[in-house]
C-alpha cells in the first residue's frame, strides 16, 4: 500500500495553535463561545483547541461531546447498525458562537448531520466549523471556516489522522491509496 | 465489539451474553436523547413501527410508543383483545394483513406463550415480543439489567432475590435468564404453589423465607400479585400473602444500606410492596420506567439496521 | 372368490414363518396355508421377499362422523387406515352427537359396511353423553354390535361411578376403556408439566394426573376383580403400575401411542402445534420407558389415537389450539423404525402389538392370526423399505402430523380385508 505522511506531531501542534489563534480573532475574545467535537477525533482536536486558547486567553469556554450516528444519512445503506455512543452536550447552547470541531472535511455529510443535531439542542447564534485537514470532495454546500491544512486527495484515497489520545501512537495525518476491492 | 445480526427480540435466551452488554451500551447513549430540549433524532424516519397487542398494556405500549417516536418512525397501535379464534381470523392472519401494509417492525404482545415466535417466523419484519403468556418479556429483563447496572455498577456476582408469583410471570422467567447469564447469583422466594416445576434446574436457588432473601439481597424484583390467583386457589388469600411475601418497611431493616427494589409495574400497594416502601430510597421504580424508553429505542434501533431475514 | 397369496413369510405374534408359503383365501376367510398351492383360476398375489401379517387392529381411533365430517368421515377414516396397514379400528364416542346410544352405533356399522374398505367398531360412552353422569345402556349397545365402551377424551374421574362401570361392563363381558386423567390435576394445562414447560411458560399437565387414575383404576379393578384397558399411556410411572398389577394378577391391559414412544416434550419448543396432545407428549426418561413396557409385555397394544383436526384449528395459538394428531398412516412405519429397527421389539412383536393382542383384547376370535378359518384380514409390508411421509400423500381428510417430511422405514404394500384387496402400493 502506498502511504505518505502529510503533517507530523509539530505540524498538527502548529495548526490547532494557530487555529486557536483565529478562533480568538475572529470572535473577539471568548465570550459566549462553546467547543462541540464530533466523535471520536473531532472531540480530541476540540479538547487540544480548548487548552490552547486557555493558555492564550485565561479561560476556557464549555467543551461538548456529539456523536452524528443517530443523523446518519446512510443508516439504510449499511449492513449492521454502527454503534451509539453518548452525546455530552451539558451546556445551553442557545446564543452560543459553537465551534463544531472534526478532524478530515471530505464530503460534507458529517456536518451536516452534526448542524442538524446541533439544532436539536438549541438555537445558537452562529456555528463556525474547525478542522484540521480539508481534503476536499464536497457534496454538500459546506465549508470550513478555520483548516489546519488543506490537501488535493483523490476519491479513492484515504486520509488518516493519528491522535496520541485515540490511537496510543504519535500525531501525525497520513494519506494512503485505498485497497483495490 | 460484535455487530448486531438479530432479525427479532423474541426472548433473552436467544441473546449472547455480548449482545445482552451490547444493548445497554446502547441504551446508554439513547437515554441522553431523552433529556435534550428537542426529544426526537431523525434516526427512523420512514420506518413504520406497529404495536400489535392481543393483550391490553398501557405502560409497555406507551413506552415502545414513545421510543419509536423519538427516534422518528411511524407508530400504529393496534389493539385485538380476546381469542382471536373467536373472531374468525387467526392470529397470524392478523399479523399477515399488517405485514402486507408493509411494515417495519412489530412490536407483539400476545396472552399465548409463543405466538410472537409464529409471527416472527413466518413474517418478514421484525418482530419484537413485548410479552408472550408467562414466557419472556425480553425488554424488560433488559430495561431491569440496565436499570440495576446504572445504580450498582455492575451485575456480575450480585445476589438478585425475586419475589412473588414465578410461575405466572413472563418477567421472572426473563430475568432469570439475563441475570444468570450475566453472572448473577439468582434466589426465587414466593409461595411454594406459585413456582413452576423443575425451576431450579435453570440454576437458581429456592428459598420461601422473605427474610433471609431480604439480608442476603443486593436486588430484589418484586413481581406483581395478579387477584386472579386467587379465584384459581393457588392462595388462600390476599391478606396471607402480604403477610408472607409482602414488602414492608419493618423488613427491610434487614436489608443491605444499598438495596435497590425493582417491580415491573403496576404495583399493588400493600400487597406486595407496602406504600412507603415503594416510594422509599430503596425503590428505583420510576427509573425503569425512564429507562425502558431508552432500551426500547436502542432496541429498535439494532433492530431495524438489520437486513431482510 | 378366491385369492391365493403365493410365497408369503408369515408373521404370527409367535414367529416367523421359516419358509414362505402360500396362503389361499376364499369367500372372506383363509381357506388354508401351504406349500405350492395351485394358482389355477385364482387371482394372484406374489409376496415374495415381503412379510404378510395378520391384518392390524387399532382400538384407538377419532373418525370425527357424526358431526365433524371436516376433519374426518369414516369413509376417508377408512382409507386412512387401509393405507397404514390396518383392517380394522375402532372408533371413539366423542363424536355429536356422542356414540351413547344403539342407533349411532347402527348408523357406523352400517356406513362402515357399505364402504367395504375395513372394518370399523364403534366403541360406544361409558356415561351418557360422556357427561360423567349416568351409565349408557351397555346391554343394549352391546347387541347393537359394540366390543368395547370408554369416555375418551374424558376420564370417568368419579371413583364411585367408575365401580359401577366395571361391574356392569364386567357383566356385560364388554372391554372398558379408561382415558387417565384427572382433569383437576391437568387443570388446563397444555403440555407435560416439566422443565421445559416451565421454560415455555405453558401450562402444564403433571405426570401425576394420569397416574393417580392408572393407581386408581388397578385398585378398582383389583377389588371388583373386573377388567380395565388403558388407553394411550404417557409416563413412566404409569407403566411401573401396570407393571406392578400385573404382576399381582389384576386383569388390566394397556396401549401406547406411536408419538408416545418417539417424541419428547422438548419438541414443543417450536410451538408447533401438531405437538399438542393429550396425553401429553413427556420426557425421554419416559419415552425410554414406555419402550420398555412395550419389550417387557407390560403394555399389551400400539394404537394410534389418530386424531384429525383442520388447519384452521391447528393454526391457533399452542394455548388454544386442540389436542390430537393423525396417526393411521404412521404407525407402522414409526413402529418399525423406533422399535423393530432399534431391537426394541421383533417383528412377531409388532404383530403382537399391533394386531393378535388387540383381537384377544377386544374379543375377535377370527382375527389377529393367520390361520385356516380366520378372517381374511391381511397386511403385506415391506420391513425394510424406507419412505418419506409426505403431505401430499395423507389421505386423511387432515394434516395435523408432526411427522410430515420424515423418513421411515418399514411400508405397507398392501391391505387386504375380508379376502379382498383394499389397499395397494402402485
Amino acid at each position: 500500500m502506498n502511504t505518505s505522511k502529510l503533517m507530523d506531531k509539530e505540524a498538527i501542534r502548529r495548526a490547532i495553535t494557530r487555529i486557536a489563534h483565529e478562533i480568538l480573532e475572529k470572535n473577539k475574545g471568548t465570550d459566549d463561545l462553546c467547543l462541540v467535537g464530533i466523535r471520536t477525533r473531532g472531540v480530541t482536536l476540540a479538547a487540544r483547541i480548548n487548552e490552547e486558547i486557555k493558555t492564550i486567553e485565561g479561560t476556557k469556554p464549555p467543551l461538548g461531546i456529539l456523536d452524528i450516528t443517530l443523523y446518519r444519512d446512510d443508516l439504510t445503506l449499511i449492513d449492521s447498525q454502527p454503534i451509539v455512543h453518548e452525546t455530552q452536550i451539558d451546556f445551553d447552547i442557545t446564543g452560543t458562537k459553537i465551534i463544531l470541531v472534526d478532524d478530515v472535511l471530505f464530503t460534507g455529510r458529517t456536518i451536516r448531520a452534526a448542524l442538524d443535531a446541533l439544532v436539536d439542542f438549541g438555537r445558537p447564534s452562529s456555528i463556525q466549523l474547525a478542522v484540521l485537514i480539508d481534503r476536499g470532495h464536497r457534496e454538500f454546500p459546506i465549508r470550513a471556516d478555520y483548516v489546519g491544512k488543506s490537501i488535493p486527495t483523490a476519491l479513492s484515497q484515504n486520509v488518516r489522522v493519528i491522535l496520541q489520545e485515540n490511537d496510543q501512537s504519535q500525531d501525525e495525518v497520513i494519506v494512503e491509496d485505498a485497497e483495490k476491492r | 465489539m460484535k455487530e448486531w445480526t438479530k432479525h427479532d427480540l423474541l426472548d433473552i435466551q436467544e441473546l449472547s451474553k455480548e449482545e445482552i452488554e451490547l444493548v445497554l451500551k446502547t441504551s446508554k447513549s439513547f437515554k441522553e436523547v431523552s433529556t435534550r430540549e428537542v426529544k426526537k433524532v431523525p434516526t427512523l424516519r420512514g420506518k413504520t413501527v406497529v404495536l400489535l397487542f392481543f393483550e391490553p398494556s398501557t405502560r409497555t405500549r406507551i413506552s415502545f410508543e414513545l421510543a419509536a417516536k423519538r427516534l422518528s418512525a411511524d407508530t400504529i397501535s393496534i389493539s385485538s383483545s380476546g381469542s382471536s379464534a373467536s373472531k374468525g381470523e387467526s392470529f397470524l392472519d392478523t399479523a399477515k394483513n399488517i405485514e402486507a401494509m408493509n411494515v417495519d417492525l412489530i412490536v407483539m404482545r400476545h396472552s399465548a406463550s409463543g405466538a410472537p415466535k409464529i409471527v416472527a417466523e413466518a413474517l418478514a419484519p421484525s418482530v419484537i415480543n413485548a410479552g408472550d403468556g408467562c414466557r419472556a418479556h425480553p425488554t424488560q429483563a433488559l430495561l431491569d439489567l440496565f436499570t440495576i447496572k446504572e445504580r450498582l455498577g455492575r451485575i456480575a456476582g450480585l445476589k438478585v432475590g425475586i419475589v412473588g408469583d414465578i410461575l405466572h410471570s413472563r418477567v421472572a422467567r426473563s430475568n432469570i435468564w439475563a441475570l444468570t447469564k450475566l453472572g448473577a447469583k439468582v434466589t426465587l422466594c414466593g409461595p411454594a404453589t406459585l413456582m413452576p416445576r423443575d425451576i431450579e434446574r435453570l440454576g437458581v436457588d429456592l428459598c420461601y423465607d422473605l427474610n433471609e432473601v431480604i439480608a442476603a439481597s443486593d436486588v430484589l424484583m418484586v413481581l406483581r400479585l395478579q387477584k386472579e390467583r386467587m379465584q384459581e386457589k393457588f392462595l388462600p388469600s390476599i391478606r396471607e400473602y402480604a403477610r408472607m411475601f409482602g414488602i414492608n418497611r419493618n423488613r427491610l431493616k434487614a436489608a443491605k444500606k444499598d438495596l435497590i427494589i425493582l417491580h415491573p409495574g403496576p404495583t399493588n400497594r400493600g400487597v406486595e410492596l407496602s406504600a412507603d416502601v415503594a416510594d422509599g430510597d430503596h425503590s428505583v421504580i420510576l427509573e425503569q420506567v425512564n429507562n425502558g424508553v431508552a432500551v426500547r429505542m436502542a432496541i429498535l434501533y439494532l433492530l431495524l439496521g438489520t437486513k431482510e431475514k | 372368490m378366491t385369492l391365493l397369496i403365493k410365497n408369503a413369510t408369515i408373521v404370527s405374534a409367535k414367529k416367523i414363518s421359516p419358509r414362505p408359503q402360500d396362503i389361499l383365501i376364499k369367500d372372506g376367510r383363509i381357506e388354508m396355508i401351504g406349500d405350492s398351492i395351485s394358482s389355477n383360476g385364482k387371482e394372484v398375489v406374489d409376496a415374495k421377499g415381503k412379510m404378510v401379517l395378520p391384518g392390524l387392529i387399532d382400538l384407538h381411533v377419532h373418525l370425527r362422523q357424526p358431526g365433524r365430517e371436516d376433519k374426518e368421515t369414516i369413509e376417508t377414516g377408512c382409507r386412512s387406515a387401509i393405507k397404514g396397514g390396518f383392517t380394522s379400528i375402532f372408533c371413539m364416542p366423542n363424536t355429536t352427537p356422542v356414540i351413547d346410544n344403539a342407533s349411532i352405533v347402527e348408523f357406523i356399522i352400517k356406513e362402515a359396511q357399505m364402504l367395504g374398505l375395513a372394518n370399523v367398531y364403534p366403541i360406544a360412552a361409558i356415561t351418557k353423553g360422556q357427561k360423567n353422569e349416568e351409565l349408557t345402556d351397555i346391554f343394549e349397545l352391546k347387541e347393537a354390535g359394540c366390543l368395547a365402551l370408554s369416555d375418551d377424551g374424558r376420564c370417568v374421574n368419579n371413583s364411585q361411578l367408575m365401580r359401577l362401570a366395571l361391574e356392569y361392563a364386567k357383566m356385560a363381558g364388554i372391554l372398558l376403556i379408561q382415558h387417565c386423567e384427572d382433569p383437576s390435576l391437568s387443570n388446563h394445562g397444555v403440555m407435560n408439566e416439566g422443565l421445559v414447560s416451565t421454560i415455555l411458560g405453558l401450562k402444564g399437565i403433571p405426570e401425576v394426573s394420569e397416574t393417580i387414575i392408572v393407581a386408581r383404576d388397578i385398585e378398582l379393578a383389583r377389588y371388583l376383580k373386573a377388567r380395565v384397558h388403558f388407553a394411550h399411556m404417557s409416563a413412566k410411572r404409569s407403566v411401573e403400575l401396570i407393571r406392578m398389577a400385573k404382576s399381582q394378577g389384576i386383569p388390566v391391559t394397556a396401549e401406547v401411542c406411536p408419538h408416545h414412544f418417539t417424541l419428547t416434550d422438548e419438541m414443543v419448543k417450536s410451538f408447533d402445534t401438531n405437538y399438542k396432545v393429550n396425553p401429553p407428549l413427556r420426557t425421554a426418561e419416559d419415552v425410554e420407558a414406555i419402550k420398555e413396557g412395550l419389550k417387557d409385555g407390560t403394555i399389551d397394544c400400539i394404537t394410534t389415537d389418530h386424531a384429525p383436526h383442520t388447519l384452521e384449528e391447528k393454526e391457533l395459538e399452542f394455548d388454544h389450539a386442540p389436542f390430537g394428531m393423525i396417526g393411521l398412516e404412521t404407525a407402522v412405519g414409526l413402529t418399525i423404525s423406533e422399535l423393530v429397527d432399534k431391537n426394541i421389539l421383533t417383528l412377531p412383536q409388532l404383530v403382537e402389538k399391533l394386531s393378535a393382542n388387540p383381537a384377544k383384547i377386544t374379543g375377535l376370535n377370527n382375527k389377529g392370526e393367520i390361520a385356516p378359518g380366520n378372517d381374511a384380514d391381511l397386511t403385506i409390508i415391506d420391513p425394510k423399505k424406507e419412505w418419506i411421509f409426505q403431505k401430499e400423500d395423507i389421505v386423511s381428510k387432515s394434516y395435523n402430523s408432526p411427522f410430515i417430511g420424515r423418513t421411515l422405514k418399514g411400508l405397507v404394500e398392501m391391505t387386504i380385508c375380508g379376502g379382498r384387496i383394499v389397499h395397494r402400493v402402485n
